[in-house]
């Protein structure tokens, strides 16, 4: 698993480099998943992200940092960032309804007769959430890995 | 009002896209602000002259008593109208001043910051708005100051002006909240006007210190008057601005406007009369005896914070009239005196005086603003200083407090202001032609616009003496005095005190003057020997005490080794919470292992073993991943105690802590040693204290309950209020989501942390 010469971990079983790319996709999935269903039940948007940079962290090990960057397309600073401002924008929302900072707002979506959507602010702080930790803990792992090499 | 202040910061914000669409005419297009501002002051003198006082008020906290409330009076009206009258021209003098500058932009954007902020000070009702304006007013100079940040010397001054200032600012907001608590109320206009026990509450000494600790290190009073001079590394519409016509006169204002409150304590008259004296005689001295065209006006401007501060101080009738009187006729001629400075600077490419000479048939239009200019610094009639210096002599002959003393003060500094003024604005015009590094050629219009209009605005309130008396001064005094006083201002009063004492002071003062070459070599010696004790050593042996003491610090506290920080912060909590628990609560362990189920005991059992191997063990790997063990293992009780989100969420870290500890390992040389055996007992019992803790801690949560848990209020709210069933993530990012963001936040810095450290070292490494 680890070259000592170049102290990099290195991707040299099939099996984890195989699997790596097959769970990238699912697990992200199953982190959006954990972020809306949150409210309700057990998930949210720090689990989410946690689950989420567990999926590309496994990605990271097995296929290295440059093809990590390469398929996050971002920077990890800016998915940290963007986590941010979602934040902070979903505080602002009230003031500007004439209510104090942070308060919730809700909207209904309605989809045909039996299908609804509930939109809120709160449903974008977790968003926010979620970019922020998969943004923190993204920036701390590749910033370790680059630092190695 | 709120508008008037506002602008400026909104205006600030636009300019660096308007410098793009006008580029060097950028100063006049700003200019229009302060002049529609002008106009929009001089609206209200009708009003405000027949003694009304205009009051406005935004809610901004209005949960703590903190509103943006904006006052009008005769005192405000004044400086606000001196703020944007002299900021329409030092805006246009700025543009051909650092025409072409690379940062012209940045310049003005804080140049508008620092016209508005000064605008909330003296319109400002709240005590709290005002403070908050007024450090920005420190903020907005320091960065002024330190414009030519390039230069270390410049930084230097800057700093030194921000620590003096800001400094003074934390004990004039302790100040400012001691008088919001005695006054009863956080209105200025309310707690000048309500009879309540100001001078006799219990805070009066302390609050009357922690003011004028703010004021005098604003105003550069002495001791705090060093830094004055030194802010004039700052580029020269600053100096005229900042540093002479408004901000530091924000500590005379509010000293000024303080008065009716608390100008009868004994203190206050003492400390104001003597500070201002002492401040008068020293700058009208050091003025004197400087070289270098802008420090001669920086202390000549010492001078006059100190006259304004001691006619505060004296209180009378007469001396209000004074204040109001100086007031506007410093301003007038020191802005108009900077700018010359400024222009003296740019066109001859020196700013020692010495070197000067003979420049006006160079630059007549300058020489004749600055001749009207000198002349009301020095007092001559008909200009609007003779007025203001007549006013002077007369407050301090009726003097209560030392009046002896303030006579003799007030005399010998107008006598080295005289020669002062013989200096600046005689001395580079006449004579031989002097030998100056660049050819002298009269300055553009837009620099010659300030130093004409400001110089002949002095000789006509001179000459149309109603004017600023009905107009200006009559409220202002009013508004000092606390009750309206009946006077006229005129040049001529006949023959008495005040005229012999200014014939006798002109005749010492043009004496000196003619000795100003021949006094140079003692003067010099004479100010180098004082000032290795001045006050400028105690700030710098202070400021190497401050790094001292700071390092020694570092060296203790902060020296690397992580071992240390993790024993002084478990032993400091150990302590405390210990003493506090042992204290309040006894020492209570009593097991009840009656109802366990064999699971629990199972993973009770894999956690005990887990913590034992990682003692034991000598491999790192080894460690790490029975850490995880141990994390799993809680994750484990949280899930059987029916907490399936803390469970999820410990899992995941645990996984990520594992992912990130062995990260880093691999960075990590081997073992270069082992602990000693030292060691291993001292942590070792560490380690216990911190366990038994910890143990007893959770006991003693389970058996005491203060009051009832929140938890139960939020089981009710979550589904009605929040539309959520998950009161967990409720709680998160709904109920508690300005914590969250804080703590986003954290992660935010945590991250950015651990990135710049790799990357910093990386560069290092290269270099």
């Amino acid at each position: 698993m680890i070259d000592k010469k170049s102290g990099v971990v290195k991707a040299n079983t099939v099996i984890l480099h195989t699997a790596a790319l097959f769970l990238l996709p699912l697990q992200i999935l199953f982190s959006v998943f954990l972020l809306l269903r949150g409210h309700d039940e057990p998930g949210g948007g720090f689990i989410a992200g946690l689950v989420a940079s567990g999926a590309v962290v496994l990605y990271l090990f097995a296929h290295g940092v440059e093809s990590t960057r390469r398929i996050m397309r971002f920077d990890p600073r800016d998915i940290l960032g963007l986590g941010l401002l979602f934040g902070v924008i979903s505080g602002l929302i009230a003031p500007f309804m004439g209510e104090p900072f942070f308060t919730a707002q809700w909207w209904t979506l309605y989809l045909g007769a039996e299908t609804e959507i509930k939109l809120s602010t709160v449903l974008l702080f977790d968003i926010g959430v979620y970019f922020a930790v998969l943004g923190t803990i993204l920036t701390v792992v590749v910033s370790l890995t680059e630092a190695e090499e | 009002m709120l508008f008037a202040v506002f602008s400026g910061f909104v205006l600030a914000a636009l300019t660096p896209w308007l410098i793009g669409l006008v580029k060097d005419r950028i100063g006049w297009l700003l200019a229009l602000l302060p002049l529609g501002l002008t106009f929009y002051f001089v609206s209200h003198i009708p009003a405000v002259s027949n003694g009304e006082v205009i009051l406005q008020s935004w809610d901004w906290m209005p949960g703590l008593d903190i509103n943006l409330s904006f006052m009008l009076d005769g005192l405000s009206l004044m400086f606000a109208l001196l703020i944007s009258f002299i900021g329409t021209f030092i805006l246009i003098y700025a543009g051909s001043y650092l025409r072409g500058h690379r940062y012209l932009g940045r310049f003005y954007v804080t140049m508008l910051c620092f016209m508005a902020s000064m605008l909330g000070v003296v319109l400002s009702d709240n005590l709290i708005s005002l403070f908050v304006f007024w450090e920005l007013t420190s903020i907005t100079s320091y960065l002024l100051i330190g414009f030519n940040h390039e230069d270390k010397d410049a930084r230097k001054c800057a700093l030194q002006g921000l620590l003096v200032t800001v400094g003074g600012g934390l004990a004039l907001m302790a100040g400012l909240i001691m008088l919001g608590m005695a006054g009863g109320s956080f209105e200025l206009s309310e707690i000048l006007n309500s009879d309540n026990d100001l001078l006799t509450s219990s805070f009066t000494v302390g609050m009357i210190l922690c003011i004028l600790a703010g004021t005098f290190t604003k105003s550069a009073q002495f001791p705090f008057h060093f830094w004055l001079p030194n802010a004039m590394a700052a580029p020269t519409p600053v100096s005229a601005y900042l540093h002479s016509a408004t901000m530091v006169k924000a500590g005379v204002y509010l000293m000024a406007r303080l008065n009716p409150g608390l100008g009868e304590h004994p203190l206050w008259t003492a400390l104001l009369c003597s500070a201002g004296a002492v401040t008068m005689v020293l700058g009208a001295y050091l003025a004197y005896s400087a070289t270098g065209v802008k420090k001669v006006l920086a202390y000549s401007t010492i001078m006059a914070l100190g006259t304004l501060t001691m006619l505060i101080g004296i209180g009378t009738d007469h001396a209000m009239i004074a204040f109001a009187t100086f007031l506007l006729a410093h301003s007038l001629y020191k802005g108009a005196l900077f700018m010359i400075a400024g222009i003296l600077d740019h066109e001859t490419g020196t700013k020692d005086l010495t070197v000067m000479g003979g420049l006006r048939s160079a630059m007549p239009i300058t020489a004749v603003a600055a001749t009207v200019a000198g002349l009301s610094l020095a007092g001559m009639p008909p200009l609007f200083g003779f007025v203001a210096k007549e006013a002077l002599f007369e407050a301090v002959l009726g003097a209560p407090w030392q009046g002896a003393v303030l006579i003799v003060a007030a005399v010998a500094s107008a006598i080295l202001v005289i020669a002062v003024a013989g200096a600046i604005a005689v001395k580079p015009f006449w004579g031989a032609l002097g030998n100056t590094p660049k050819k002298p050629h009269e300055a553009p219009i837009g620099m010659l616009l300030g130093p004409i209009v400001l110089a002949f605005t002095s000789l006509l309130f001179g000459v149309v003496l109603y004017a600023p008396d009905t107009l200006l001064v009559a409220a202002a005094v009013t508004s000092v005095k606390g009750a309206p006083v009946d006077f006229y201002l005129s040049l001529w009063h006949g023959v008495n005190w005040p005229l012999i004492l200014s014939i006798g002071s002109v005749v010492a003062g043009v004496t000196l003057y003619l000795l100003w070459n021949a006094n140079r070599r003692i003067l010099i010696k004479v100010n180098g020997a004082v000032s290795r004790f001045g006050p400028e050593a105690g700030y710098f042996k202070m400021m190497d005490g401050f790094v001292g003491i700071a390092n020694w610090h570092t060296r203790v506290l902060q020296n690397g080794v992580m071992g240390n920080y993790m024993i002084v912060l478990v032993m400091t909590t150990v302590i405390l919470t210990g003493y506090t628990l042992l204290s309040q609560h006894g020492f209570y362990l009593a097991l009840n292992l009656s109802d366990m189920n064999f699971y629990e005991g199972a993973i009770a059992l894999l956690l005990t073993i887990a913590a034992i191997y990682v003692i034991l063990t000598r491999s790192r790997l080894g460690a790490v991943a029975t850490l995880g063990v141990l994390g799993f293992s809680v994750a484990l009780i949280f899930i059987l105690f029916s907490a399936p989100d803390l469970g999820i969420t410990q899992v995941l870290v645990e996984t990520l802590t594992v992912i990130l500890l062995v990260l880093v390992l691999f960075k990590l040389p081997g073992f270069s040693h082992y602990s000693t055996r030292f060691e291993i007992w001292r942590d070792g019992t560490v380690a216990v204290f911190f366990g038994v803790l910890m143990t007893l801690l959770v006991h003693a949560a389970i058996d005491v309950r203060y009051f009832e848990s929140i938890s139960s209020y939020f089981v009710q709210a979550s589904y009605p209020d929040a539309q959520g069933r998950n009161i967990v993530n409720v709680i998160l990012v709904d109920f508690r989501a300005l914590d969250t963001l804080g703590e986003l936040f954290v992660l935010a810095i945590a991250a950015l942390g651990v990135f710049s450290m790799l990357n910093l070292r990386a560069e290092v490494k290269k270099s």
